[in-house]
């Protein structure tokens, strides 16, 4: 941790926050937010005086609120940097200055309350997201009493306290009566493995936590009576194994089964547990002194921000979500852009450093040749065609389009910053814009090649590159089954699938058709499909008037984890496209043709609504 | 790009892939491909075992040379799994990396419809009939070099963020650290002693 303090290369900025990022690989241009901390950081020696005249005294959140700290504070005796820090939300009041006793107190006047918040910018060629996670709060488990009893402590309070420069000096007491507890039990799976309550998924860790804290604890304490409950105990790591081993030799006793519930005995604060021992079938029922809830680890709340800012996809279980789960482990879907650690999933100390390192590499790997090349699936505007109405800039997710709508130049596309979604190509009225690779012509090619024959039958489907066609993928590797008569279409984004490739496959006699893209707030390319939605919206209306079922043209989102979901939507495609009729079918050509003729004259018009 | 021959017609090299019996256990290959074989346009075609193993990734790049073929069309696995591969093999036969298109025959066809061979065999087709029709209209494509910055940020101090930015500031690039609370440490720095070493954490 020092050496990241002190080392040449690294600028440490805490108290800190990324407030955006704008550009692309190689050529990141990043705005922090860096707060005032009013303790000047190079000159504090962290002796400690101003701590004692400052009269704020609140719980201390590094200690689980097990102890208290001042306005003034360092976080723990080795933070780094080792400077202290007002908070600034529970201090009196520095403008004006209400209390302003530390000032006086600090005789190298290290405090400073003109400070004033920084912001500071960067360019970055790569980024590493290593935002970690957070410990469940298990207080939404009535059954288990946690805040209700004052002896039931989460895992990370238990470490707290057991730890040497926490609030108690490494004495595990009970809350209530200060005394070192005869007997503790662990319960495991605390906000795990679960389908009702907190997370579905094992948090990896919190096993191997209990081992270790009943060791420690019988090492302190060698007459404390020491339970574990559990539903199994995983402990598949290198090392893991021994430790269990001696964590059972040293008398800790394993019992199968979590309690069903807590109570308390009221006068002595001791506590109940009953639980079905799963290995006797026996209900049991434990007496103990103080519980542990073994909390499992949660993607951290605040991590919205950073996700949208880089338009980062996550799994299931909230994490971020790598661009393959085996062969690109710590790579975002987005070049230039990695993971390390519990950002990415649960896990130990040991391999969130082994990730860090790979991800490192990969960054590397990006830079050391000084330069790269970029993607050639790129917009032109066509400046003949263009009218300057300016909807392309409007819609792209990365500002890459530039275009005066005052002065009437025509748009222009930055190559380097274009990310090939299409959507301007969708969107532009005049369609002056051509998607390199993805043409129209070419995508016409495609849905004319695909409803080729057996039209009536035929489900053409629209997929996009990172999430549905992925899914699609993602069913194939599972086996799983669904009616073949589906064609998949493969654009980069949902974003690029145009109007009138829709009216394009209804006028060839397709019976349905189906534009699939990544769930909102997932798409690869930030917010393009937020487009798409409008669009097929658009049409849904426009259908509506021409006396069309809507359900014939569908639009779901599919992530590249949902094989099931794309098994569910062909199967849902099918289902509708069976109850399309010949006749229903003859009757939208007639539809269709009219309706292109009279809208030959509009094209204009739909230049003006955005 | 190089074209060995200075016309415009276009000359487009199919290459259906057996994958073992990943496809080929399903998907009636032999008839795709001769089905392929008479779509316009369409120089060549062959029916392969493997199109990803180097005597697979060689006929293509073979034919390409004695066909003079300017448009590939490799009808296999998922492009997300092999799109960079035959990208690269028709480029080092001297094809634009852009004038290759795949047909997704296996993860889309022959492992979700083993079920029922026949329509499998039609879908195949018709996938291999819209690459072929797409391919035709394939344009060369460049690739832009772009300047990389020797710099990282990473966001977040905790274990994972501290290790990231060591290795990389050892290596001599400059690293942006941003963490947003007072220190850097994490959950780890919370920690007492750490399994399963069972030393101190910090
Ligand atoms: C109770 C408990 C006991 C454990 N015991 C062990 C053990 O004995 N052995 C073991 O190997 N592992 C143990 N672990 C697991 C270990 O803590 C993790 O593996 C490790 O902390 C992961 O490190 P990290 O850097 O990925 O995440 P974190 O430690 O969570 O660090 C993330 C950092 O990023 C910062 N951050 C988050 N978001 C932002 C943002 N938007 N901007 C700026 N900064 C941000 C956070 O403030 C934090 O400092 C334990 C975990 C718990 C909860
Ligand atoms: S000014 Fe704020 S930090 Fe300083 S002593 Fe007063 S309350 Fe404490
Ligand atoms: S949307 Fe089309 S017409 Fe409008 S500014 Fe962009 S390129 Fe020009
Ligand atoms: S293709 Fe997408 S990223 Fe590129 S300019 Fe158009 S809208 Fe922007």
């Amino acid at each position: 941790m020092t050496d990241a303090g002190r080392h040449p290369n690294i600028t440490l900025l805490t108290m800190s926050e990324v407030k955006e990022i704008t550009g692309f690989v190689g050529n990141f241009h990043v705005r922090i937010l860096k707060r005032a901390r009013y303790v000047k950081e190079k000159e504090c020696t962290a002796c400690g005086d101003c701590v004692e005249v400052c009269p704020v005294i609140i719980p201390d959140e590094f200690n689980m609120g097990l102890s208290s700290r001042r306005a003034i504070y360092s976080p723990f005796p080795q933070a780094v940097p080792g400077a202290f820090a007002v908070d600034i939300t529970r201090c009196l009041g520095h403008n004006p200055i209400i209390c302003g006793k530390c000032i006086e107190k600090c005789k190298k006047h290290c405090i400073d309350f003109d400070m004033n918040d920084e912001e500071m910018e960067f360019d970055v060629g790569t980024i590493i997201v290593a935002t970690g996670m957070e410990a469940y709060d298990p207080t939404i488990l009535d059954e288990y009493g946690y805040t209700r009893y004052e002896n039931v402590l989460t895992s990370m309070e238990l470490e707290r306290l057991i730890n040497a420069g926490g609030p108690t000096g490494g004495k595990v007491i009970r809350l209530t009566d200060s005394k070192v507890p005869k007997s503790v039990a662990f319960i495991q799976c605390v906000g795990s493995r679960s389908q009702r309550r907190g997370r579905p998924y094992c948090s990896n860790i919190c096993c191997m936590n209990t081992v270790k804290s009943t060791i420690m604890l019988k090492e302190h304490y060698p007459d404390m009576e020491v339970k574990v409950f559990y539903i199994d105990i995983r402990a598949f790591g290198k090392g893991f194994e021994d430790l269990f081993r001696r964590s059972k030799g040293m008398g800790v006793r394993y019992i199968r089964g979590l309690p069903g519930d807590i109570k308390q005995d009221p006068r002595k604060q001791d506590l109940v547990l009953t639980v079905e021992n799963t290995a006797t079938n026996e209900l049991e029922s434990h007496h103990t002194e103080m519980v542990v809830l073994a909390v499992g680890l949660e993607p951290p709340s605040d991590m919205k921000a950073i996700q949208e800012m880089l338009a980062l996809q996550t799994t299931s279980d909230g994490f971020y979500m790598e661009a393959h789960p085996k062969l690109q482990p710590v790579d975002s879907a987005t070049r230039g852009i990695f993971f390390a650690g519990c950002a990415e999933g649960p896990k130990d100390i040991k391999d969130s450093v082994t990730q860090a390192s790979a991800a490192t590499a990969r960054a590397m790997r990006l830079m050391n040749p000084g330069s790269l090349t970029v993607e050639a699936i790129t917009a032109a505007v066509d400046p003949e065609l263009c009218n300057s109405c300016g909807l392309c800039a409007k819609v792209c997710p990365y500002n890459a389009i530039n275009v005066d709508t005052k002065a009437k130049t025509a748009a222009a596309v930055t190559g380097a910053a274009c990310s090939g979604c299409g959507t301007c190509a969708a969107e532009c009225p005049t369609m002056a814009i051509t998607m390199n690779h993805f043409t129209d012509a070419q995508i016409e090619a495609q849905i004319d090649a695909v409803l080729e024959g057996n039209t009536a039958e035929r489900i053409p489907v629209f997929a996009c590159n990172w999430c549905s066609y992925a899914g699609a993928d993602f069913a194939g590797v599972s086996r799983l089954h669904y009616p073949p008569n589906t064609r998949l279409i493969r654009t980069m984004c949902s974003g690029r699938v145009h109007e009138k490739f829709i009216w394009r496959a209804f006028a060839k006699g397709a019976p349905v058709v189906l534009v699939s893209g990544c769930h909102i707030g997932d798409c690869h390319y930030m917010h393009a499909n937020q487009w798409t939605e409008r669009r097929i919206k658009r049409i849904w209306k426009k259908m509506e008037k021409m006396g069309l079922r809507t359900e014939r043209l569908s639009l779901e989102w599919i992530s590249a984890a949902e094989g099931l979901r794309f098994q569910a939507v062909m199967e849902k495609m099918e289902k509708i496209r069976k109850s399309v009729t010949p006749k229903e079918i003859a009757e939208t050509l007639r539809l269709v043709k009219g309706q292109k003729a009279r809208s030959k004259g509009k094209a204009s018009a739909a230049a003006k609504d955005g | 790009m190089e074209e060995s021959k200075q016309d415009n017609a276009v000359r487009i090299g199919v290459y259906v892939c057996q994958c073992g019996s990943n496809i080929a256990g399903v998907v009636d290959c032999d008839a795709v491909a001769a089905y392929a074989g008479k779509l316009p346009d369409v120089t060549i075609c062959r029916n392969q075992g493997y199109t990803c193993s180097e005597p697979g990734q060689n006929q293509i790049k073979n034919d390409i040379k004695e066909f003079g073929l300017n448009r590939v069309v490799v009808a296999s696995c998922s492009p997300r799994l092999h799109e960079a591969t035959f990208r690269q093999c028709v480029s080092e036969a001297g094809l634009n990396p852009y004038l290759m298109e795949m047909a997704n025959i296996r993860e889309q066809c022959s492992w979700v419809h083993s079920h029922d061979a026949k329509n499998a065999t039609i879908k195949a087709r018709d996938l291999v009939r819209s690459a072929v029709s797409r391919v035709r209209l394939l344009a060369a494509q460049t690739e832009m070099d772009v300047p990389v910055a020797p710099s990282t940020l990473v966001i977040g101090g905790g274990v994972a963020g501290i290790q990231a930015a060591l290795d990389l500031a050892d290596s001599g690039y400059k690293v942006i650290l941003v963490e947003k609370q007072p220190s850097i440490g994490g959950i780890m720095a919370r920690l007492d002693k750490t399994f399963p070493t069972m030393d101190c954490s910090i």
